[in-house]
């Protein structure tokens, strides 16, 4: 996210004994990796000399942080109160549908995955739901299936031009 | 020349604002004699984003529902023609003060003070908040005052902790102030976890710095040298604006040592969470700024004595700090002359769930439920019916209808059986089954228990499985009574605010809504016609054009129609999955 600059290599080197550093240098690891990967884990702990059952301890408390790695993009709908109300289940329901997958789950291509958040605070808007970094209101089961759609043909283009260079797709 | 104001907070932009703001920077680049662009937060008015603003002279003329095309229009016609577009106008302020468009109801009964620079200023310009006053607070009380009168003018105002508890924060500070030692913390929650609540979001992407003035201004009151302000990490755009509003105040010298050459230092960090709703507790808090599992601590000891790092800490909210520098500047007693004799000034309420105008309203202490919900809010959407308003999140509850005239503050509200909460207001109409409200929240709360007590971490459990099994027509007569029971031992044995507080959706609409408990469990209905194992699914035939998408998505094929005729649903095969509505792109489909 944009308020982190700093490299998770950076911010490591830079640990001096700090106290309450573990929350940004895991968070900093997230950017990196898109995830938490069991090294980055080994690392920050060789550093901080904080043991690794701490650590694990602290991934686990808190939601943001995954130990699996993510889907290109992430979708987040908003099962806030107020579009609980106003239909976050068909939203939730139509994701699922639309994408193959339950909640928590990424699509065998790895092009998406699929949380569900407590509140965006969008609530005038409702429902919604986050793509990536951007967040869309007022959603109705058509809209969402056409935003999704317009994001796997992208990626089929994306894909198939390389492809056809001679180009090994670069995405792991 | 005339200004353009584009309403960038996160609202807007899920509106479309990006597109609108692109569009009219296109326009400013092809004629930049004509008008200079400019963003804002968010004005309250989130049920017309996106929102642009024409200023011209002190006039202002604010448009809603923009488009890319309408944007262009009034570019056009406004902007070059000089031509006011009225029917387009959401709201206008003259220069001699009088106001107009179509959203004066919205707009007119309310009192801003915390909202006071939202949507009217630059949030990223250090330049535009001094030139409405900004930083006239923190000037007075670092150069002129004594941390004593700072704390006497606060608890003058009468001034009460806006996160939801109300502690008068006066006293507060004076507790903190009193503490010795030479290392004190000024903390601001910004963890706004409260699913419906966005008003600490609003002022953060909207008037950072009214934030930090609060905060250099308590710091100076308690004498701490160091600020942590916690912002949950759901909200990109608040850090953003936040770490600007941060840089741009060190380099100008109202924040960092030696602010505003008083010698007085202070400086404030910017933590983000990583996704637990109960850091909004304050020890929790702590814990998670100290880079631990944010579980509450055992107190006392409290903040004000052993709180961040067992140091004296001082934990308000974004909105009580907000009201500070105006508190300063405006004095004790203008505030004290806002709101009720408990409960002194204005609050701001997020306005959300099924009322005609969402968005942001700040109105002095006491205005009842009616007024909110009905004048500013504009009454229902699609002309329903009026049910109940969930106010204070999962550790609120539901006020009937039978109750509006109840005014809102921090008396009257716990009387109901609900809290005050953070400010956050969801409008129920009757399409809501009250049961399922109860399932929804307890649902949230049992996830988000840390796990310390057990009463919380197995308790809300157990309420869960019985609710979600009445939900389902599954309910046993003995049901309401162990809600009940389970509820007290809950409330009895918990640590922390989460906990005691949790059992609270399920009391308040046991309380107000027991027949429709009765309702699930003896007769296998619910009267709101929502829990899904209870009710039939059907093709409006008006709505219906016969697209069979329906029926292709239908996994047991319970739909029958042909192409282009309207289609029925078999509800003897039909398992109730919902595929037809998720499916159907002309919302035909509905459940009765």
């Amino acid at each position: 996210m944009a308020a982190r600059a700093e490299p998770f290599a950076y911010r490591l080197w830079r640990y001096d004994g700090a106290p309450g550093e573990l929350i940004p240098l895991l968070q900093s690891a997230q950017d990196h990796f898109g995830y938490i990967p069991r090294r980055a884990i080994k690392y920050i702990s060789e550093v901080t000399r904080i043991p690794e059952s701490t650590i694990y301890g602290v991934i686990t408390f808190y939601s943001q942080f995954r130990l699996q790695p993510m889907g290109k993009h992430v979708v987040r709908v908003c099962d806030g109160t107020a579009c609980h109300v106003s239909g976050a289940k068909m939203l939730i329901d139509t994701v699922q549908d639309e994408l193959g997958i339950e909640v928590g789950d990424t699509t065998e291509d790895g092009l998406f995955t699929l949380f569900t958040v407590a509140c965006l605070g969008c609530c005038s808007l409702a429902p919604v739901m986050m793509l990536n970094d951007e967040t869309h209101g007022r959603l109705t089961a058509a809209a969402v299936r056409k935003l999704l759609r317009a994001y796997r043909r992208r990626e089929a283009q994306q894909t198939t031009v390389p492809a056809a260079a001679g180009v090994p797709d670069s995405r792991g | 020349m005339k200004k353009l104001v584009v309403g960038m907070g996160t609202c807007g932009l899920s509106a479309g604002a990006r597109q609108v703001y692109e569009k009219v920077a296109e326009l400013v680049r092809l004629h930049p004699d004509d008008a200079e662009l400019q963003i804002t937060g968010c004005i309250g008015m989130c049920y017309r984003e996106p929102l642009v603003e024409v200023r011209e002279g002190g006039r202002r003329i604010i448009y809603g529902d923009v488009t890319p095309e309408r944007a262009e229009e009034i570019f056009t016609r406004h902007i070059i023609g000089s031509e006011v577009i009225d029917e387009y106008v959401a709201y206008r302020l003259d220069p001699d003060g009088t106001p107009g468009g179509t959203e004066l109801e919205f707009m007119v009964p309310q009192q801003r003070i915390v909202l006071r620079n939202c949507g009217t200023i630059d949030p990223e310009s250090l330049a535009e908040y001094e030139e409405a006053g900004g930083y006239q607070g923190a000037r007075q009380a670092l150069g002129e005052m004594t941390p004593e009168g700072i704390i006497e003018q606060i608890k003058a105002s009468g001034l009460r902790g806006r996160g939801g508890a109300g502690f008068p924060t006066g006293l507060k500070w004076s507790f903190a102030a009193k503490n010795p030692g030479t290392i004190k913390y000024v903390v601001c929650n910004a963890d706004e976890g409260d699913p419906g609540a966005f008003m600490d979001r609003s002022v953060l992407e909207g008037d950072p710095h009214a934030v930090l003035e609060g905060m250099v201004i308590c710091a100076r009151a308690i004498g701490a040298r160091y600020g942590y302000i916690y912002c949950r990490a759901e909200y990109p755009l608040a850090i953003k604006r936040l770490t600007i509003a941060l840089e741009a105040a060190r380099k100008r010298g109202c924040l960092g040592e030696d602010i505003f050459g008083t010698g007085f230092d202070f400086d404030i960090k910017i933590k983000q969470g990583a996704g637990a709703f109960v850091c909004g507790e304050e020890t929790a808090l702590f814990a998670s700024i100290e880079g631990e599992r944010g579980m509450p601590r055992i107190r006392p000891p409290f903040p004000a004595e052993k709180g961040l790092w067992q140091k004296p800490t001082n934990n308000n909210n974004v909105e009580t700090y907000a009201n500070v520098p105006w508190i300063i500047v405006q004095g004790a007693q203008a505030y004290a002359d806002y709101g009720t004799e408990k409960s002194r000034g204005t609050k701001v309420f997020a306005l959300a769930g099924k009322v005609l105008r969402g968005g942001l309203a700040e109105v002095p202490m006491g205005t009842t439920i009616h007024d909110l919900v009905y004048k500013i809010g504009g009454g229902i959407k699609e002309g329903r019916e009026f049910k109940a308003v969930q106010m204070g999140g999962p550790s609120g509850g539901c006020i009937p209808r039978e109750l509006s005239d109840t005014p809102v503050d921090f008396e009257s509200i716990p009387q109901t059986g609900a809290i005050m909460g953070s400010g956050g207001m969801v409008v129920l109409d009757d399409s809501t089954c009250m049961v399922e409200m109860a399932r929804f929240f307890l649902d949230f709360t049992q996830k988000e228990s840390c796990g310390k007590c057990t009463f919380c971490r197995i308790g809300t459990l157990r309420m869960l499985e019985i609710l979600e099994r009445i939900t389902k027509g599954e309910g046993q007569a003995e049901d309401v009574e162990r809600l009940g029971q389970l509820a007290n031992q809950i409330k009895e044995a918990s640590l922390c605010g989460l906990g005691q507080t949790a059992p609270n959706p399920v009391l308040t609409t046991l309380k107000y809504y027991g027949h429709e408990y009765e309702a699930h469990i003896h007769e296998h209905v619910c009267p709101a016609k929502s829990c899904e194992a209870l009710v039939d699914f059907f093709i409006d035939a008006d709505k219906c054009v016969g697209c069979t998408l329906c029926a292709k998505n239908c996994p047991v094929d319970a739909i029958a129609g042909k192409p282009k005729e309207v289609h029925i649903i078999d509800n003897e095969k039909c398992v109730k999955c919902s595929r037809c509505i998720t499916s159907c792109n002309y919302g035909a489909v509905y459940k009765n």
